[in-house]
This record gives structure tokens, sequence and C-alpha cells, in this order.
């Protein structure tokens, strides 16, 4: 009887003292001493199969990483699924990388019906979700989501910087808006109304909108100019920004153009819409547009190109997606950089939440990366640019979002 | 009054766009009884082997041709080679089929070219002509015209290859009653092929014409051939001339309601166009110049 | 009379088996299975409507939609609790379903397909315009819902459990349905239905119900959805959904019950195979095993195995020495 009883102690007690590191252990998911496995979700097919290149730039971005030695002496294993842009996919995907492929966190998923479908998952399975590729406003809410963060400055926000420049300079001016009927082209919409505030009703003379479906939008544009609008606020993707363009010059509509930032691609816009009929355009930029030849000589635009050539050969240079994905990537190896050798979640989302000052290849000069625990959003600040013809030229002041709160 | 004859302008022009599109699917359902629904994938795919030739230095009209020459052959090779061996499966299988090529086609275009959008060029200048419509000056784009023009000379084409010489004769029949033209001599399988590879190069000159408006992307053809099928089906699917009118018809009519009827405006125009569809069906299923098929029991 | 016995211990060893899953797999396992039986259940509706009755339907993510926002909504903005409005959802559908089969009458093959088709692709833009009551583009984000009396299940157990549950019921009245005379009579509308009247089957009653039927069914699959995902948004319901069920009908056997837990399976699971061997062209990859599998088995999983399952049990009968002339018994059989 003693004797089991002894054999029963000795064996409860080695159970324990292995329990005890893997219990340790435990803390740090998706992190071993060699490698920090990380996890994505993109729309690789289906509707906005265009962005799944962003995917890839990053992946091609850790394989430099992983090239040149890691982060701290640890490999990433980036693992990204495709979600066809269906929030039932994006969650399935992302419950597989949280629970099956135990990644240490989840970062740049694509797109707002998506990420909202996951937006209270991980936050319950506190997991970090960090920088989500969208730009709608709700992932800056660190009281009620604190794993989550945005990235881009938010369509809202925008939307007001072009308000707030109409209202200063054209405040007499009758406003026609041409919108895509989903949450980008309504956040956009948002963001503009409410920046001009009482004065919405009386400026804003006629509002169109068109499915991402439809194949043309002349008639959206006809539309517009027969209301007599002066100004123009133009949010659509760069397919459908190319048409705007190219009619209103046709038809002889001169407003002042306010075109959203998702379109202000030279390469995929201006160009192909004619660089004449694109004079006098104004947008918001945070970013060095990649196709923009006053960056040619820049030493950020000179290492992306560089790195695109080494690890990403098939990604398109003129492709501005190719450009924002790198800097997220940069980003995330900053923040994992930051953390040192505590890669726990909640480290890795108090780092991602303490960036100070961070200053990305490939966003404007001035523009720089900030979060605190009560600011969950990354790059606040847009510069207003006119094109002269030939490129972007930035005016006024930088806009801060933040400050402006 | 301007922007009424301006709406209606536009929308002859998008109109345009659809019943070339609406051309190659009522042209395959004529020649193999079949829907295909990998129909706009395959056009977009061969108007991306023009790209590429034209990015490679050819001229505009040889990079064209070409590329004709290419989607036949492609449309001869598919239907032998894919749709043979389910040729006497259940519609519907055939139907999975084709299902199974567009998302092959689309795909396989987004690996080659990525999905980034790409400019094609048009053969037609690119300055609008100003009409002078009653009041005030219409605008319409030389390419638009141009396009309108091409896809009336296929309908011309398709006309009068299908009465007046013997192959379209031996199509026609090898599609209607396979059976009996066997006994007549007809390579009703060859017929097929044809069929196909006809229809092939009808969209891939739709997808030529439709490029340059829509700028090239793999999915150039998605929005397009939904409108496509409403042209058909409020033309007729037995009827070529019926489908090209259905095209100009569906594009007048969604722009004309998107702007003047204010409840529906822009935001369901596509629900209208839709329920023009279904409004058709309903009221005269075989179009408004289809024939309608009597079935014998 | 063994045989029938013998298949009824057959299905009872499977939901047996089913049920001890939640036990033994993962969450997420859990998750993608109970995916797999809301498919079921929308794609037998889309069989009834289809394989049984001929009426081609391009458009069966439409009545998904319906039901995955009736039941949205209903928990939403009145509170009420998930577990009512799957039967509401389904009460609905079945309305709407018959409503939407009456001028469906008039239509065939192509034609039917088309309008259809049509209804699926105004779907979202319908969604998004009725913005006060669907939330819009931004969708409803909802509450998964836990296991109730306090029992020792994750959410993921119990609404596995839940789904199972219906499945199974849906299926038993589905097969009684179908097996029996108003079977009987959908089939013979679909492979004759001059005879089928002239023998004295209301069609155009039967044609509209099985719609309605067919909807219902699709419409609980939606409402189970809702809370499974526990999100709703338009682009959940696009056109590839009603695609996606129309493969799911075909490869698992048009006319066939256990077909569309094949069809399930199919369209679960391979896709993300086919992301795990090709990560450049994955669909293409998957258009590959749609053509091959149409090849191999162009009456589905169920009419491969009825095949497989009849030539076994005909060489039984052959060893038996029972007839000398096997053809005739071949063209019995079929």
């Amino acid at each position: 009887m003693t004797r089991t009883r002894k054999l029963l102690i000795a064996v409860l007690a080695v159970g324990l003292a292995g329990l005890i590191p893997a219990l340790a252990a435990q803390t740090v998911v998706g992190v071993t001493a060699t490698e920090i496995k990380i996890g994505n979700t993109n729309p690789y097919s289906g509707p906005a199969s265009a962005y799944g290149t962003i995917g890839k730039v990053i992946g091609a971005y850790f394989k430099k990483v992983n090239d040149e030695g890691g982060i701290n002496g640890r490999k990433i294993n980036y693992i990204t699924y495709d979600d066809g842009y269906s929030p039932p996919k994006t969650v399935e995907m992302v419950r597989k990388l949280v629970e099956q492929d135990q990644v240490a966190f989840v970062f740049q998923t694509l797109g707002t019906p998506t990420n909202s479908a996951i937006h209270k998952y991980v936050n319950q399975e506190k997991v970090p979700h960090l920088f989500v590729a969208t730009g709608a406003t709700k992932w800056n809410d660190p009281k009620n989501f604190p794993w989550t963060m945005g990235f881009q400055p938010n369509y809202q926000t925008e939307g007001r910087v072009y308000a707030a420049h109409v209202l200063k300079n054209h405040p007499d001016a009758k406003v026609g808006i041409l919108y895509q009927n989903d949450d980008y082209g309504k956040d956009y919409l948002k963001g503009f109304e409410d920046g001009l505030g009482e004065a919405a009703k009386k400026m804003i003379v006629l509002k169109q909108s068109h499915e991402v479906t439809d194949p043309t939008i002349d008639s959206q544009i006809v539309n517009l100019k027969n209301s007599g609008a002066t100004v123009f606020f133009n949010i659509t993707i760069p397919k459908f920004a190319v048409q705007a363009i190219k009619k209103s010059h046709d038809i002889g509509w001169k407003p002042v153009h306010y075109l959203n930032n998702v379109s202000s691609s030279l390469a995929t816009v201006l160009k192909p819409a004619g660089l004449e009929a694109s004079r006098g355009l104004i947008t918001a930029l945070y970013m060095k547009e990649v196709t923009d030849p006053q960056w040619k000589n820049d030493k950020g635009f000179q290492d992306w190109v560089a790195f695109m050539k080494k690890y990403y050969p098939e990604g398109a240079l003129d492709d501005q997606a190719n450009g924002y994905g790198y800097n997220v990537a940069i980003l995330v190896a900053h923040t994992l950089r930051q953390c040192g050798n505590d890669l726990s979640r909640e480290n890795i989302i108090r780092q991602a939440a303490n960036l100070k000052n961070v200053e990305l290849p490939l966003l404007l000069p001035g523009i720089k990366v900030n979060t605190s625990p009560t600011d969950h959003a990354p790059i606040e600040q847009e510069q207003l640019a006119r094109f002269d013809g030939e490129r972007w030229v930035t005016f006024g002041e930088l806009f801060d979002a933040f400050r402006k709160q | 009054m301007e922007i009424f004859t301006q709406q209606v302008v536009s929308g002859l022009a998008t109109g345009g766009i659809y019943a070339s599109v609406a051309l190659a699917l009522v042209m395959i359902y004529q020649a193999t009884d079949v829907v295909n629904f990998a129909q706009g994938e395959m056009a977009m795919f061969a108007t991306y082997i023009c790209w590429s030739m034209l990015n490679a230095g050819l001229p505009y009209w040889g990079a064209f041709l070409a590329t004709l020459g290419f989607a036949f052959i492609g449309g001869v090779v598919i239907e032998r080679v894919v749709i043979r061996p389910v040729e006497n499966a259940p519609i519907l299988s055939i139907v999975i089929v084709t299902l199974g090529l567009l998302v092959i086609c689309n795909s396989v275009a987004g690996w080659i070219w990525t999905y980034v959008q790409k400019p094609f060029p048009s053969p037609f200048p690119s300055k609008p002509f100003k009409v002078s419509l009653g009041a005030g000056e219409t605008i319409i784009g030389a390419h638009d015209i141009g396009q309108i023009g091409i896809t009336l000379f296929v309908l011309l084409c398709i006309y009068l290859f299908f009465r007046f010489t013997p192959l379209g004769l031996a199509m026609r029949a090898a599609a209607q009653n396979p059976v009996s033209s066997r006994l007549c001599g007809i390579r009703v399988g060859w017929m097929l092929a044809l069929g196909w590879g006809l229809a092939a190069v009808f969209g891939a000159v739709a997808g030529m014409m439709v490029a340059p408006s829509l700028t090239l992307e793999p999915n150039l053809m998605g929005g397009v051939q939904i409108y496509a099928f409403a042209a058909a089906t409020l033309g007729g699917f037995t009827s070529p001339g019926g489908a090209v009118l259905g095209g100009f018809i569906v594009g007048v009519v969604e722009n004309l309601v998107g702007t003047y009827v204010s409840f529906i405006g822009t935001e369901l125009k596509f629900t209208v166009a839709l329920a023009m569809i279904i409004v058709v069906l309903l009221v005269k299923p075989s179009g408004l110049f289809g024939s309608t098929v009597v079935k014998r029991v | 009379m063994t045989s029938r016995l013998a298949r009824h211990a057959g299905l009872l060893a499977v939901v047996a088996l089913a049920c001890m899953l939640p036990f033994v797999l993962s969450n997420f396992r859990l998750f993608q299975f109970t995916q797999v039986y809301i498919y079921a259940i929308a794609i037998l509706g889309l069989n009834m409507l289809t394989g049984y009755n001929g009426q081609f339907s391009l458009g069966h993510g439409a009545f998904y939609a319906v039901g995955a926002y009736v039941s949205a909504i209903m928990m939403d903005r009145w509170h009420v609790p998930y577990g009512w409005t799957i039967p509401v959802a389904g009460v609905i559908c079945l309305v709407v379903g018959f409503l939407f089969g009456l001028p469906a009458l008039r239509l065939e093959g192509l034609y039917l397909a088309l309008a259809t088709f049509s209804l699926a692709l105004a779907v979202p833009q319908i969604l998004k315009y009725f913005e006060h009551w669907t939330g819009g583009s931004q969708g409803i984000v909802l509450s998964k819902p836990k296991a109730p009396l306090g029992l020792p299940l994750s959410p993921d157990q119990w609404l596995y459990f839940l789904t199972l549950a219906v499945l199974v019921i849906l299926f038993w009245l589905g097969a009684n349905l179908l097996r029996g005379r108003v079977g009987r009579a959908i089939v013979a509308i679909r492979d004759n239905h001059i005879s089928a009247e002239a023998m004295g089957i209301n069609s155009a009653l039967y044609k509209s119900l099985v719609f309605g039927v067919s909807a219902a069914y699709t419409g609980v699959a939606g409402a189970l959805s809702a809370s499974v995902i526990a999100f709703v948004a338009p682009d959940s319901f696009n056109v590839f959904l009603s695609i996606t069920l129309l493969i799911g009908s075909v490869i698992g056997g048009l006319a066939s019950i256990s077909g569309a837990i094949f069809g399930a399976f199919f369209i679960q699971f391979v896709p993300n195979w086919a992301q795990d061997i090709s990560k450049a062209a994955p669909w293409a990859i998957f258009g590959v095993f749609l053509i091959v599998f149409m090849y191999v088995m162009p009456f589905g999983i169920a009419g491969a195995v009825g095949r497989i399952w009849i030539r076994m049990t005909r060489s039984r009968v052959l060893q038996a020495g029972r007839d000398p002339a096997p053809a005739h018994h071949a063209h019995t059989t079929t």
C-alpha cells in the first residue's frame, strides 16, 4: 500500500514538474526559439482579387527578412489564406490560423465586411489583430476592441480633408458626388458630408452611386454635369476613376475634381485617362505614388524597386498595392523587433500600441507612424496634392487627424 | 432635352458593349444548345493574348487578326477536348464543366498577367464627336461609334453565314436535330466544335472592343456578362439580331430609368436590368424576336 | 425486409458517429463540419427542386440570404432567441419560394435558370438598398449563442449538435416526402409533365409547393449560418453562393438525398485543398477538380456510389445462381 502511494506521489511530482515548462511555453503562442508564426487572409480570388498582390508582396518581404537573419534570431513563418472577400470564408480561415495553425497574431486582413466578421472573435480570443487593410473608422476603438488596430488613414478623415478644402476655397460651389455603393464609398461620403456640416444640404446638388459590377459610369457623369455641379468628389476605384476623368473631359465638364486616394495612381488611372484630362485633379496622399517620376532618386523608392526585382519579380512595379504591402510588412517587422524577446500576444499588442514616430520608406516625407493605448490608428496624417500634368505636387500643410481631435 | 439625348446616346454606347457579348452567347447557344458560362472569361483571355502581342510590338490590326485565329483554335480545342467527354451527360453536368472552365480561365489569367488593370488601346481616334440633335450638343466617343459599327458588321456576317452558306446550314441542322443530320452525312461533332470556335471568335471581338472602355483586368467580363444575359433574354436566345437589339434596349432603358426614376436612381440600376429579364421571361420567354420552340410530345 | 433494417441500422450508426465527433475533434473542425451540415440542408432543398422536380435554379443563394437576414434582423432588432428565428425563417422562405414558384410555372429549362440567376444577382443590391433594416453593406454583427441550461458544451459544440439535430429532422422529413406519393408525383412531373397531368397530378400546385419547400430548406440553412458565422453582410450572399450550391448539388448527385451531404463536403473542403495544392492559382485547381469529377461521375458522387452498390449486389445475386440471364437483371435494377 505504501509503496504504491509513494509511486503515485512520484508520478504526480514528475508530471507537475513537466507541466510547469509546458505551462510557461503555453503563454507564447506561435513562437519558438527559432520562428515566429504570423497569419493573414487576403482576397486572392473573387471580386477583390486585385488586392491579392498585397499578401504576396508581404510574403516576399518576409522572405527577405529571413534571408537577412530573421528578427532577433527568429525566422518569420508567414501563413496566408484566401478568403475570396467572403466574410464566412474569412471567419473560417482566421479560425484556422488561430486554432489550428496557432499563429502569434493576425494582421492585414483585408476588407471591411470581412474584418467585421472576425472583429469580435479575435478580441474574445485575445489575438492581436494588427494593421487591418481597410480605411474604415471602426478599427480605432481601443476601449471596446483593444486587440484591433487600423493602419491607413481612414476614409472618413480623408473625406473631411476634402470638405475642409472645399469650404475654404469654394464656399459657394455646387457639389456633385459619385460613389461606389458599398462601405468604402459610403464611408468617404459620410466623412465628406460630416466635414461640410451645415452647408452639406445646400452645397450638394447631386449624388450618384454605382455598383462595382457596373460596366460603365458614363451615365452618372452625364447626370452630374447636368446638375450644374462645379465641384466633383469622385469616390471610385481605379477602373471607374479612369472612365470618370475621361468622360468628364470628353463632355466638356470641368469641375474642381477631388479624386479619392484609392485611385491616385499615375500609371493605372491618370495616364489611361489622359494626362491632360487629369490636370488639376486634387487628392490626399500619405504614400509616395510609385509611378510618380519625382521619386526616381528617392532612397526609399529605390530600395523598394530593388526589393521587388529581387524578391517579387512577378509583381507589377506600377501597382501602388505593392508599395502599400511593402510599408505594412516593414511596420510589422519593426513592431516585432521592438518586442525584443517577449513575443507574447500581450506584449505584441502593447508594442504595436507604442509606436513613436516610425518612418516607413514609402510614406510621404513628414508623415510618421504613431500609436498609443488610446490611439490605435497608426497613420493619421495626409497631404493634399494637385496634379500638374506630370506629377502630384503637394501643397498646403500636413493634415493631422489626431491633432484635430 | 439635351440630357435625354445624351443619356440615350450613352445608353447606345453601353448597349453596344452588351450587344457584342450577347452575340457570342447567342451564337454558342444556337450552335450547341448549351449556355456557356465561360464565354466571358474566354473572351477576356483572348483579349489578354492580344494585349501581350501589342506589348511585344505588333501593330494593332495584326494582333487583332492573330487573336481571332488563336480564339478560333482555342474554341475548337476546348469543345473537342473538354466538352466532348460530357456531351451526353445531363445538361447540368455540362453547365458544371463550363463553370469549371470559367474558374480556370479567370484564375490562370490572373496568374499570368496579374490583377493590375492594364489600359487597352482602341483602333479608333480618341477625340469625341459632337453631334447636334435637337437642342444643344450631344457627345459620343469615336470608339463607341466604331464599336457599334463592328458589332453590326459581325451581326451581318453571322446572318449571311447561317442563311446563305452550306456550312451555316449544316451547323444549324446539327444543332437542331443531330440524329437526322448524321443521317444526312453531317459530321455533327465537328459542327459543334466549329460552333464553339466561331463563338470564341465573336467573344474575342467583343472583348477587344470592350477593353478600351472598361480597362483590361481578369474580372473584365464579370459585370458585362450579366447584362449580356439580359440582352440575350430580351432579344431572344434564338435570334442574333434580337440579342443585339436587346443589348441596345437594355443600355438605353437602364440609363433612362437611372436618370428619371428617382426612387430607383442609381442605387437599383442593376436590379432594373434584372427585373427586365424576369418581366420578359414571364411575358414572352422566347424574347422579343425569338421563335418559340414547339416540343412535340 | 432485411435490407431496410440494414439501411436503418447503417443510418443510425452514422448519426451516432456524428454525435461522437464533438468530443474528438477540435472546435475549429467542428465549425467546419457544422458548415458542411448547413450546406447539406441548403443543397437538399436545391436537390428537391432541380434534381427531383427538374426545375433549374441558379438562384438558391437568394433564399439562403433571406433566411440568414430574417434570423439576423429578428435577433438584432427584436432580441428574439436564435432558436425561434430558425422556424420563422423557414416559414417565410416557404411563402417567398411558393410566390416565386407561381410565375416560374411558365418558365422551363434555360429560361427558369436565367430568371433565378437574375434573382441571385439582384440580392446584394437589394440588401444594400434597404439599409435601415439590413445594415446596408456594413452588415449586422451578431453574437454566437452559448449552450443552454448550463450544459458543459462550448458554443461550437452546441451549434454542432443543434445543426446536426436540424439536419437529421429535415432529412428524415425530406426522405419521407420524396420516397412517398409526393416524391413520385414530383419525379413524374419532371420526367413527363403532360403524362403526369393526364394521370391527375396537379402539376401547377406541386411545382409551386416544391419551390416553396425547397426555399424553406435553404432558408433554414441560411438562418443557421447567421448564428454559426455570427455575421451577415451582402458580400456573403453574392452570385457565387448560388453557383456554389448548384455545384454541390450536381457533384453530390441530383435527385439523391445522400448526394446533398457528399456535395456539401465537396464545396466546403475541396477549395481548401486546392489552396494547399497551389497558392498561385488555387481556383484553377478547383476548376480542374470540377471538370474531372464530371467526367468520372457525370451523375454525381451519389450516382457513382449507387452504381457501385448495384454492381456489388448484382454479383451477389449471380453467385446465388438465381438468374442465368444477368443482362435481363441489369435492366430491371436500373
